[in-house]
């Protein structure tokens, strides 16, 4: 991969927003890795924890907004509780994920879901999954 | 019949273990000549110590042997125990049969240890037979210091010593003395400005009365020994009077020609008389003899025309003065590895790469911007400024292999000023990592990083190029494994810290040594970090290896509180493991002195009663002899002895085993 730096990535309104959004300072990640040595679901991401925080220092939103990351993160805080600078990367991952639902398409509504696999589905995937799809 | 003490030493376990000290002392009593022998515990506690000196004094021991751990241990323990209870301390000998015998074995049945000890013992036992009485040698010692180089180390160390009452010469090269630390802007992690806590200091080694400053001079050679050397300094012409020139300026205010300015690194001109910057000191110009038209074709002479106390004198020679030292700290600094080596990064041929002392000059306040950050092609404000660490550092191939150590710190402050100067500008790094030991310089960086906006990126830069007007950067960022790419106004190399040149003549003047990057070496890494392998020399700051200023401070008055240790007394006692030469035998060969690693041994003349010169002779300086037994192995005729270990002694020892 090949990018053109500048200063209007480093600090644009897109991160800035995203900032706003998660109430995170993304310049405060030091690249430990300690999110991603942690997370339980790593494995299932296409740009894992850390590196999320890696794409946003350096602007990368497309990168991030074309990956599964932000949606396969299940919101469990282990990052959040293992990182030294007190930094959650599930808090900047529900930041994209609001700017993505914000947006209003894709918009996953309770009642659209037939009753026998609400019935049948566990609590904790429904809770999971309406405090991700529905905004 | 000698009357000889054996001492086995069990050390708890160690010693125990594998050797049956007990059987040891028994069988050695059987020897001639030993009258008295134990084991115990421990030999160095004080009960250990107590019963020692008691069986000496009961005994009548006139030698004891202890075999114990290394000398390097306890040697000096027993030997001034020996001394306190009347013997004369080089009649006490230390057998090693611990590190040479009990821990190198495994022996359950003891068989093994127990014999090698008695026959470490036994040798000892000989060769003490053998010893003399010998008495510590005394050296008068010259009070006062010559420090060589008057950066912040020097200035430090000079004015410890001389608040310590004792007299100090500083010998700097250039025209003032400050150092590299002159040139700096702020300095980290305080962000105090250089010059603001340096000034004070040059000027209060300016003031001191016990401190003399010989700026614009070098030292040509170095005589002598601890306590008494012998120095010659060169003074260089600085074609003017120092006793009468008042540093008005007038002279450098009105003599016509230009050349580039040292100090700034060419980011300025400078006349051609002048002084390198306007806080020196002493504040008083020299004319760069190089360009002068007056000295080189009696033409202009100008500021000999304008000079109220008619202070100019341009008939001025070279002075060599010679003069005696007791002790000397080399403090000669570093500089800056010249980029010229590393064409990937443009430096000489794109004129906005810059050097990072080039940047710490731009951000000065007394810098030839003012402080304003202009990039040096058009004197423009540059927006995005790339800042490129380990340019020479930590490259085997093209440059030195160590890091740099300071480069972190200066870079994290540079992108800081940058950012307190330019505010809607951008400071991007590329590092391999961030190595920022030391108290609040971890705080440091993030600070430059969280706060103040800097982009780090971890990644060498490969290539650096130009194109229409603007510096492209190309790198890597190994976190998000891309490759990088920015525009930039201007690219500022962190470059590695280096020796200066002709540090090593220096240190083969001194009779130091030095490793492979010229830098000097301690006489040990951790525990000497001050002093040489020649005695009475001492070592400050960079010229040892990269540091930062309080480190250099640090040494600085280390070498101060050495240097006023020795001089606490008016005689100091050495060892008298030294050479000695039998004037019957030697033959005047003189392989001794060629052989000599201190240039200990001298050619005296043997004179007859009317002072008639009859014959030379080798001769042994007690003060620079430091027992290496070198001469003795290359002394055809067997004519040189070492003292403590004589052939004698040691035959004695090996005909026994």
């Amino acid at each position: 991969m090949k990018i053109k730096l500048g200063k209007e990535d480093i600090d644009s309104s897109l991160i800035q927003q995203i900032e706003r959004v998660s109430g995170e300072t993304i310049k405060r990640c030091y690249q430990c890795g300690n999110c991603s040595g942690g997370c339980p679901v790593s494995y299932a991401m296409e740009i894992p924890p850390t590196q999320v925080m890696r794409y946003l220092q350096l602007g990368m939103v497309e990168e991030l907004m074309a990956s599964n990351s932000m949606w396969v993160c299940v919101g469990c805080l282990q990052c959040f509780s293992r990182c030294p600078q007190s930094v959650s990367v599930a808090n900047t991952l529900e930041g994209l994920r609001q700017l993505v639902l914000r947006k209003g398409e894709d918009h996953d509504r309770i009642e659209d879901i037939p009753l026998p696999m609400l019935k049948n589905a566990p609590q904790m995937a429904i809770v999971c999954g309406f405090r991700k799809f529905v905004s | 019949m000698p009357r000889i003490g054996v001492f086995v030493c069990q050390c708890g376990n160690n010693i125990e273990a594998t050797v049956d000290t007990q059987k040891v002392a028994d069988e050695t009593k059987k020897l001639p000549g030993v009258v008295h022998t134990e084991s115990y515990k421990f030999m160095c506690s004080s009960p250990g110590q107590d019963s020692f000196k008691k069986a000496i004094k009961d005994n009548k021991l006139d030698g004891v042997v202890v075999s114990a751990c290394s000398p390097h241990m306890h040697e000096k323990t027993f030997r001034r125990a020996a001394e306190a209870a009347g013997l004369n301390q080089f009649q006490c000998e230390i057998t090693n049969v611990r590190e040479q015998c009990s821990w190198v074995h495994h022996d359950e049945t003891r068989k093994i240890g127990t014999d090698k000890t008695m026959d470490l013992t036994r040798m000892t036992i000989q060769r003490l037979k053998k010893n003399r009485d010998l008495t510590k040698i005394t050296i008068p010692v010259t009070k006062r210091a010559l420090v060589i180089g008057g950066g912040i180390a020097g200035i430090q160390a000079a004015l410890d010593i001389a608040d310590g009452g004792q007299e100090v010469v500083i010998v700097e090269k250039e025209p003032s003395i400050g150092g590299n630390m002159a040139r700096l802007s702020e300095t980290f992690p305080t962000m105090d400005c250089s010059q603001c806590i340096l000034t004070p200091k040059m000027v209060e080694a300016e003031l001191h009365d016990k401190i003399s400053l010989y700026t614009y001079s070098e030292v040509e050679k170095v005589d002598g020994y601890i306590g008494n050397f012998s120095v010659t300094i060169k003074k260089k012409a600085k074609f003017v009077d120092e006793s009468t020139c008042t540093g008005c300026g007038e002279c450098w205010e009105k003599c016509p020609f230009k050349a580039d300015s040292e100090f700034e690194l060419g980011l300025s001109k400078r006349k051609v008389i002048y002084t390198p910057f306007p806080q020196a000191v002493p504040n008083i110009p020299v004319i760069d003899k190089t360009r002068c038209p007056k000295i080189l074709k009696d033409k202009c002479g100008l500021c000999a025309k304008v000079c109220g106390p008619q202070s100019i004198d341009f008939t001025q020679e070279d002075q060599l003065v010679t003069e005696e030292f007791g002790a000397i700290v080399v403090a000669t600094g570093y500089e800056l590895m010249p980029n010229k080596d590393f064409g990937e990064y443009g430096y000489g041929k794109i004129t906005d790469v810059i050097s990072g002392m080039q940047f710490e000059r731009l951000a000065s306040a007394s810098g030839p911007t003012g402080g304003a950050i202009r990039r040096p092609s058009d004197n423009t404000e540059p927006k995005n400024v790339v800042f490129i660490q380990c340019a020479g550092s930590r490259d085997e191939k093209r440059g030195v292999s160590y890091c740099s150590k300071i480069c972190c710190m200066y870079t994290a402050k540079h992108t800081m000023l940058y950012r307190h100067k330019v505010h809607d500008g951008q400071a991007y790094v590329f590092y391999m990592d961030i190595r920022s030991g030391g108290k609040r310089y971890e705080e440091f960086v993030r600070g430059a990083i969280e706060h103040d906006g800097a982009m780090y990126l971890r990644g060498r830069v490969s290539r650096v190029y130009e194109k229409d007007g603007k510096v492209i950067i190309q790198g890597a960022d190994t976190l998000s494994g891309s490759q990088v790419e920015i525009e930039a106004d201007m690219v500022v190399l962190a470059t590695a810290l280096v020796s200066r040149p002709g540090a090593d003549t220096v240190a083969q003047t001194l009779g130091i040594g030095y490793d492979k990057y010229k830098f000097y070496n301690e006489y040990h890494p951790k525990l000497k970090p001050v002093e040489t392998v020649t005695a009475g020399i001492f070592l400050a700051g960079t010229c040892v290896g990269p540091m930062d200023i309080p480190e250099s401070v640090s040494q600085g008055s280390a070498t101060a509180s050495k240097v006023l240790a020795l001089f606490s007394s008016d005689k100091m006692a050495r060892e008298p493991i030294t050479a000695e030469v039998n004037k019957q035998t030697c033959n005047a060969c003189w392989d001794c002195v060629t052989s000599c690693p201190y240039v200990a041994i001298e050619k005296e003349e043997i004179k007859d009663r009317k002072g008639n010169v009859v014959n030379m002779l080798a001769h042994v300086n007690d003060g620079l002899c430091q027992g290496c037994g070198v001469c003795v192995c290359a002394c055809r005729s067997k004519a040189i002895d070492l003292n403590g270990y004589t052939d004698e002694q040691v035959y004695a020892a090996i005909a026994t085993f």
